[in-house]
């Protein structure tokens, strides 16, 4: 900082482990450094996202033209199954939390590790033990699970295919999830650098902190919902069988208690990358700080109070729709204030375009088009015509993958020189971008057409009217495919052999700057003071940072 | 992984209140488990208010309430370990943990007694005699083994996680100025008091 | 808030105020107990909550310590209490209008 201590030539955490074995596939397995376990979780969930992707593109296919094509409605049923479990419970709900919460948190607050690094490992090694299990049940004696993620009864009470194993692997890997809170939270609160006040925290950890209230506070509902529905599949106990008095209707309350707060576990996340991200590339301090670090508090409390807008068309009483549609509405104005922020961080600042930035406004877009129909579905009149057609999965993709998935890739484009040490190839960084953004509109924008026209999700057969836009869709499912691989490419051939990237190659302030690239096993070479607020831009001056 | 890891990167710090925090944090995560469960109770009780009356008439109170005086105590006697290894009393501490092991199974004891009571009465989930009977009671019966039965794996898990405090105090490892393990065991033994002191009146005291 | 050691303040209490609070949660047993056997009609489900709640009061504040540990744990605490009685709520709209 201010005494401009020279970087000595220290070991990076990649040559020094906290295991006996220095080197191999153990020093990773056994270690708990805070960032081995950040790029574990990075290394599986990109698996789990490909896998994911490719299931995506086989559905698309099967679309391609009405009537059977490539596979069996049963085939089908289970795909969107699997995509939808994979996506959500592997991919975007551990995704930004568990791979950047993981190694920029305690960095961002200049702390050495997490509270509990052993837990953190412990929790890596269940979600490792959860997706196993995940896969486990494609094999089982049934067939692979059929019943769609929501895992509604009393169908999943029913069916013959393999649902409680999947079940049971959704509990074990919100254990995970619920110990990745657990940790975050007391290391906010416990571990935070000399000076670094609340309000100092760089805002990625603010959303981070929200997050992992909701992970802590939300989780344990689902986890008890999943186990009634496996007593009950295993043991007969009447819980939610209507036949036996049970009401389905309590099912999808607790399921969606969970799953509503849920969705703010996947994106607000994303909200906290890219206020990292924006006065970063606009050399300008963040505009409105405490309503930006608030917002993230506030999402978190209102995600607790709209989960039955999920449940419009279920046959809930009128005065739980009208409550609830009404709640709705409140969520868009912690999300506005957000946006608004953003936009006004921009202005007058001295932008630099570089990929990081080009995903964020990629994100901007794509994340308003998918709010504002948030409040179309949000209104009670319009869901009932839209509820469970494409408009809804149009909606969702364009939150969760245009949201929370464009800002995984963003977190990479800005993070990925920190965490290795190398440079991906900028140009393709930026024909990547723009290629993602024209297959994501190709691929999603037509399923607002098609749902508000009248097809129904979870179909593998449609009428011929929907033909043309389907297969535009698909074709922008085969844009998509290869530009996510074209994004891995080169974001791998960066980690092995692109150039060296320097410890600040953007210019950014938070303490995660200040250290080599990639850090140290203990994180920093000094005892960090902080004596600024988190995107105070003169301090560029002090950290002898020269833009070219 | 051991405590000489951390050690060998000369890093192991300590910080009893962030673990205590953790732990509170976790406890709230079994709260919201528990009250996931409690809204199930609320919602099929608000719906057949007569008929869980007339189910839990079949619950023995003298044994619930028996049950509850055991845990309570089991709860003083936890406490009171703590209070004896601040005062540095070894030898009472330990016999405190184990007197609280000893209600645990106690509690257990019971527990299997009305579990087989019922059982031999032919109600269990899925029985033909459960199903003749109404939704309602159907429901009470499938909640009341569901939620005392979960209670109950608390309660195997306090004694396990008691068990390794009774031999860290042994060997040293809890001692008078270091105890925080002893109180997070503590904490969690006291919210398997906590639900029951609900699960009590809400099954066993309808009438 | 400083990274590092901070051990505990102490507040060691004598044996004497634990079981002095166990003899108030036995006594609010054998009261609970008294009164399910009295017929209170609609109100003897508020009455058997109400106890159960002085109950987990007593165990709260004294047994899990939460009366002498830093304000920031009696926040929590709320927090996750008002999140339950949120959902309580919410879910009682439903149901009850139905």
């Amino acid at each position: 900082m201010s005494n401009g201590t020279a970087v000595t030539a220290e070991k990076s955490f990649f040559e020094e482990g906290t295991t006996k074995q220095k080197t191999g596939i153990l020093s990773w397995l056994l270690s708990t450094d805070h960032k081995r376990i950040g790029i574990m979780y990075l290394v599986t969930i990109t698996i789990f996202f490909f896998v994911a992707a490719l299931i995506g593109v086989l559905m698309r296919l099967e679309l391609i033209a009405p009537g059977e094509t490539i596979m069996e409605a049963q085939t089908y049923n289970t795909l969107f199954t699997l995509h939808g479990v994979i996506m959500i419970f592997l991919f975007i709900i551990p995704g930004i939390p568990a791979i950047f919460g993981n190694f920029f948190l305690p960095l961002q607050i200049g702390a050495e590790d997490v509270a509990f690094p052993r837990l953190n490992l412990l929790s890596y090694w269940i979600y490792l033990g959860g997706s196993v299990l995940v896969l486990l049940s494609l094999f089982m004696q049934g067939g692979p699970i059929d019943t769609g993620w929501t895992f509604y009864v009393p169908y999943s009470v029913r069916t013959t295919t393999s649902v409680s194993l999947p079940l049971f692997a959704a509990f074990i890997l919100g254990f995970s999830s619920i110990l990745t809170g657990l940790n975050f939270i007391t290391t906010i609160h416990r571990m935070r650098a000399p000076g670094m006040g609340f309000f100092r925290m760089p805002l990625f950890v603010w959303s981070t902190y929200a997050t992992a209230w909701i992970q802590v506070i939300a989780t344990p509902v689902i986890a008890i919902t999943i186990l009634l529905v496996i007593l009950e599949r295993v043991f007969g106990v009447g819980i939610f069988d209507p036949s036996l008095g049970g009401d389905p209707l309590l099912f999808q309350h607790m399921f969606w208690i969970y799953s509503h707060p849920a969705v703010y576990i996947m994106i607000l996340p994303a909200m906290g990358v890219v206020s990292e991200i924006i006065p970063t590339f606009s050399r300008r301090t963040i505009f409105g700080y405490g309503p930006i670090a608030m917002s993230s508090l506030a999402i978190a409390f209102v995600g607790y109070l709209v989960w039955a807008h999920h449940m419009f068309t279920s046959g809930i009483s009128d005065t739980a729709r009208v409550l609830f549609s009404l709640l709705t509405y409140i969520v868009a104005l912690p999300s506005g204030v957000k946006i608004f922020n953003w936009v006004a961080t921009m202005y007058k600042g001295s932008i630099d375009p570089k990929p990081p930035f080009i995903w964020v406004m990629s994100f901007i877009f794509l994340f308003s088009i998918g709010g504002l129909t948030g409040l179309v579905v949000g209104s009670i009149t319009a869901d009932i015509h839209l509820h469970d057609t494409y408009f809804v999965v149009a909606h969702f993709h364009y939150v969760m993958f245009g949201g929370t998935g464009t800002i995984v890739f963003a977190a990479l484009y800005y993070w990925l020189p920190k965490m290795f040490g190398r440079m991906y190839n900028m140009k393709w960084a930026n024909i990547n971008a723009a290629l993602f953004f024209i297959a994501f509109n190709l691929l999603y924008f037509p399923k607002f057409i098609l749902g508000y026209m009248g097809m129904p999700r979870r179909y593998y057969d449609y009428l011929p009217e929907f033909t043309d836009l389907q297969v535009i869709s698909t074709i922008g499912s085969w844009v998509m495919i290869i530009t996510l691989f074209s994004i891995f490419f080169n974001l791998y051939n960066g980690i092995r052999k692109g150039p060296i990237a320097h410890a600040n190659p953007w210019g950014g302030v938070t303490l995660e700057w200040q250290t080599t690239s990639p850090p140290p096993l203990l994180n920093f070479d000094r005892k960090i003071t902080v004596e600024h607020e988190p995107y105070d831009f003169s301090q560029l001056k002090e950290l002898d940072y020269e833009s070219k | 992984m051991s405590q000489s890891d951390s050690a060998a990167i000369g890093h192991v710090h300590r910080d009893d209140i962030g673990a205590k925090m953790g732990m509170w944090v976790f406890l709230f995560t079994e709260v919201l488990l528990f009250g996931g469960m409690f809204l199930v109770y609320a919602v099929y009780r608000f719906q057949h208010p007569e008929l869980f009356k007339l189910a839990a008439f079949e619950l023995n109170t003298a044994l619930g309430t028996f049950n509850t005086i055991v845990l309570l105590t089991s709860s003083l006697t936890m406490v009171l370990a703590i209070v004896a290894i601040q005062k540095n009393k070894k030898k009472l501490s330990l016999f405190y943990l184990a007197s609280t092991v000893g209600f645990a199974l106690v509690f257990m004891a019971v527990k299997y007694f009305e579990w087989t009571a019922k059982f031999s009465h032919g109600i269990y989930p899925g029985s033909d005699e459960l199903l003749s009977r109404q939704n309602g009671e159907i429901l009470f019966f499938g909640l009341y083994f569901i939620m005392t039965g979960l209670h109950a794996l608390h309660v195997i898990i306090g004694v396990i996680i008691i068990l390794f405090l009774y031999v860290f105090v042994k060997r040293g490892k809890v001692t008078h100025d270091n105890y925080v393990k002893l109180e997070n065991g503590g904490l969690y033994w006291h919210l398997v008091d906590l639900i029951w002191i609900f699960l009590f009146p809400l099954f066993y005291l309808i009438h | 808030m400083e990274q590092g050691n901070t051990e505990h303040k102490e507040h060691s209490h004598g044996y004497g105020l634990y079981v002095l609070v166990w003899l108030g949660l036995i006594a609010l047993t054998s009261i609970t107990v008294t009164v399910a056997g009295v017929d209170f009609g609609n109100i003897a489900l508020p009455i058997a909550l109400f106890i159960a709640a002085i109950k987990s009061g007593l165990v709260i504040n004294y047994f899990m310590h939460i009366k002498f540990e830093e304000p920031i744990f009696k926040v929590f605490l709320l927090l996750s209490g008002m999140t339950l009685l949120v959902i309580f709520i919410l879910t009682f709209f439903d149901v009850f209008y139905r």
